[in-house]
């Protein structure tokens, strides 16, 4: 098995990453900026709707039903798209996916895609594989196409290019897509954008595109999107290619209803998505004459394995959670080291590698609790970044150190004789403790004077 | 009413005069107050940075200290949050399903058991200073703690009370959080100050010394002159007042 999170085993730990992301002020401040807006509009179209709590709720019941029975509704959309003339494929880790899609794009001769909203391909660093096949990937979600022509990496889910500003892009597109001049409104660098992509969208044979939802009950696959790019390039190829991951199956197209309330409100404040492109199979003489669905499980099953977290696979990667969080706030999302990022990333990350990589990441939380508050299916996040951090502990990683450290702790906290010993000591390097100061701690924060009696001693002088 | 302390360790070692305070106001209010010296930590610390099985080690002690106890007053939030959030699932773990059951309902964080349990907003205060108020994320977020600290305050003579700005959004203390992570900590932490030093307050108050030590860490650090102190000794304080100040109220 080759279960891949993006390069995310080989980034570096949370706290150095950050180390760098810190000093970058123009991040930080984009970051910002772009999260601040975005959480204004959620707040703000959640605010108008009465049912708001009642929907969430039923999008974590849903979401609770698909995970019990994840093996039938598989099955189930299996035979659904099969019947409406698709073709299913089932990938067990990023290896396979990568090669069910250079096999098709390969059986058609073809040496370009066209690409849109796939967060799966990042996973499984499926153009990096492509590319190796001389195969030629055009990204053309507007923020991915930022991305990809920076040779850069996605910090969020929704917004994947939140790091740049106008200026920054405007540089690049004028460098990349050859441009002597270009103005410097939205409106100007959306349209460089267009000419360069619809050329593309004209010419390229096979679309790819990721799903936010796999519908059980009819084999539909469902992508929504605010540029009308992702219309365009689930309908305008012969062949279209999508891979998802096994955790987006609804079992009903009722089910729709809800998510498709809670998922726009949620990641972009709007009331719905401008294109909600929804399609079942291939119909002759409409779209794509050909459609394949790779189903990919890279890490899931395993996460599904543990009770106590697996409601992770309930998220529909609204990035609210990201929008709140006062630690993405002040790092961005590369500190999160995989495309994943934000709260979410700090749970799902680890756990499709099985909690062998990314274990800094548990720890990058405060545990604020405000992730749980927005999140649009209730994923308890906190209580899993604990779970998590109990698991790495469990597993002997946190360091002969630590463990001695609280285990002593723990010995001396279950007694108040011990207790009351350890405060002396408390007191006796109090001295030392102010002038070295403790690590870590003391580089911004003065450590408080250690009182010369403990409120337990106070109270056998004065109340006993 | 007889009322049961549970001053949390880090009090008791670090935050002595929070205790006093919580004795003072109860006492002033007519209740009787009793330390069980027994008593020693939720095991916060131990639970949230993943110790588990010791987590559960210092759970059976609180539940054996405070089996017979009717009424707790913590004067911590995230303590008491712990309990609530927490012990319940442990609980299992430690066969003390009923205990914990039993036991939860009588446990009150400090504000909480004032305005709540006692019934009372006024406790009797006097605290001439301009006053902003820190809301942990353990009592905005898992206590609901809503307006109880700000009825409690307001009802101090005295006391102006400025509005803190963001005020939803964590310090960046998270307990081990603001050491493994102590660059990210510490860039909440500015942002934390900066809002608190935009309200002319030269005060910080909060139900909760864990964030205070950290708040009024940095606070001292940048020498604001902002100091940091908990709601319980600004609701113990008899400060006289001057004559403009009582024409004020």
């Amino acid at each position: 098995m080759s279960i891949r999170v993006g390069e995310a085993a080989e980034a570096p730990d949370f706290r150095q990453a950050a180390h760098a992301l810190l000093a970058n002020k123009q991040v930080r401040a984009n970051v910002r900026r772009a999260t601040e807006t975005i959480r204004n509009k959620r707040a703000n179209v959640v605010g108008e709707m009465p049912d708001w709590e009642q929907l969430r709720d039923s999008g974590r019941a849903i979401k609770r039903r698909v995970m019990r029975n994840l093996d039938n509704y598989l099955e189930q959309f299996e035979a659904a798209c099969t019947m409406a003339g698709g073709q299913v494929h089932w990938a067990r880790d990023a290896d396979e996916g990568n090669r069910i899609v250079t096999q098709i794009i390969q059986s058609h001769g073809q040496k370009e895609i066209i690409k849109v909203k796939t967060m799966t391909s990042d996973e499984t660093q499926l153009n990096p594989h492509l590319e190796a096949n001389g195969i030629t990937p055009w990204e053309t979600d507007l923020a991915d196409l930022i991305i990809q022509l920076g040779h850069d990496k996605p910090s969020h889910i929704v917004v994947p290019a939140l790091h740049k500003n106008k200026a920054e892009i405007r540089a690049l597109f004028m460098e990349k897509m050859g441009l002597s001049d270009l103005g410097t409104r939205p409106e100007d660098l959306t349209a460089a954008a267009r000419t360069y992509l619809r050329e593309r969208f004209l010419r390229v044979k096979v679309g790819y595109s990721g799903a936010n939802f796999a519908v059980a009950e009819t084999g539909s696959v469902c992508v929504v999107e605010s540029e009308g790019n992702g219309r365009m390039c689930v309908t305008l190829p012969e062949v279209m290619i999508t891979m998802v991951g096994i955790e987006k199956i609804v079992p009903s197209f009722d089910d729709l209803e809800v998510f498709l309330q809670l998922l726009p409100r949620s990641a972009t404040g709007e009331r719905m998505n401008p294109y909600n492109s929804i399609w079942t199979g291939v119909t002759p003489g409409d779209g794509p004459k050909e459609f394949h669905v790779i189903l990919l499980d890279n890490g899931r099953t395993k996460v599904l394995a543990d009770e106590e977290s697996r409601e992770t696979l309930h998220c529909i990667r609204c990035a609210a959670c990201l929008n709140i969080c006062p630690v993405y706030r002040q790092t961005g999302g590369h500190a999160y080291g995989s495309i994943y990022s934000g709260p979410i990333g700090a749970i799902l990350t680890p756990q499709l590698q099985s909690m062998e990589h990314s274990q800094s990441l548990p720890y990058a939380s405060s545990l604020c609790g405000a992730c749980y508050d927005v999140c649009p299916v209730k994923i308890n996040i906190p209580e899993i970044l604990i779970h998590l951090r109990s698991r790495i502990v469990e597993n002997g990683d946190r360091g002969a150190a630590e463990r001695i450290g609280m285990r002593m702790a723990a010995y001396t906290m279950s007694d108040s004789g011990r207790f009351s010993g350890a405060q002396k000591l408390v007191k006796i390097g109090a001295k030392p403790l102010e002038s070295l100061g403790l690590p870590g701690w003391s580089a911004s924060r003065d450590l408080p004077a250690i009182p010369k009696e403990s409120f337990r001693d106070w109270w056998k002088k004065n109340k006993q | 009413m007889l009322i049961s302390l549970f001053v949390a360790c880090y009090n008791d070692t670090l935050f002595p005069e929070t205790g006093k305070a919580v004795v003072t106001v109860l006492e002033r209010l007519g209740h009787t107050v009793e330390f069980r010296e027994a008593q020693t930590c939720c095991g916060q610390m131990h639970y949230n940075t993943g110790y588990r099985p010791e987590a559960i080690a210092v759970m059976k002690h609180f539940v054996e200290t405070f089996r017979d106890a009717e009424t707790i007053c913590v004067p911590s939030s995230s303590c008491v949050s712990m309990m609530r959030e927490h012990y319940p699932k442990m609980a299992k773990d430690a066969g003390l399903e009923l205990e914990i059951e039993a036991l939860l309902p009588r446990i009150y964080e400090f504000s909480e058991l004032l305005v709540d349990k006692l019934g009372i907003t006024d406790v009797g205060a006097s605290y001439p200073h301009t006053v902003t108020m820190h809301t942990s994320c353990h009592s905005l977020r898992s206590l609901h703690i809503g307006d109880r600290p700000e009825r409690l305050l307001n009802s101090v003579q005295g006391l102006n009370l400025v509005q803190l700005p963001a005020a939803d959004q964590c310090c960046g203390f998270g307990g081990t959080f603001a050491i493994k992570n102590a660059e990210v900590s510490t860039a909440m932490l500015q942002e934390k100050i900066n809002a608190i030093t935009s309200t002319g307050a030269s005060i910080c108050t909060a139900g909760d010394n864990s964030c205070l030590m950290h708040i009024g860490g940095g606070l001292s650090r940048q020498d604001t002159g902002v100091k940091c102190i908990h709601l319980a000794e600004i609701l113990a304080a008899r400060e006289p007042l001057t004559n403009q100040e009582v024409a004020v109220q």
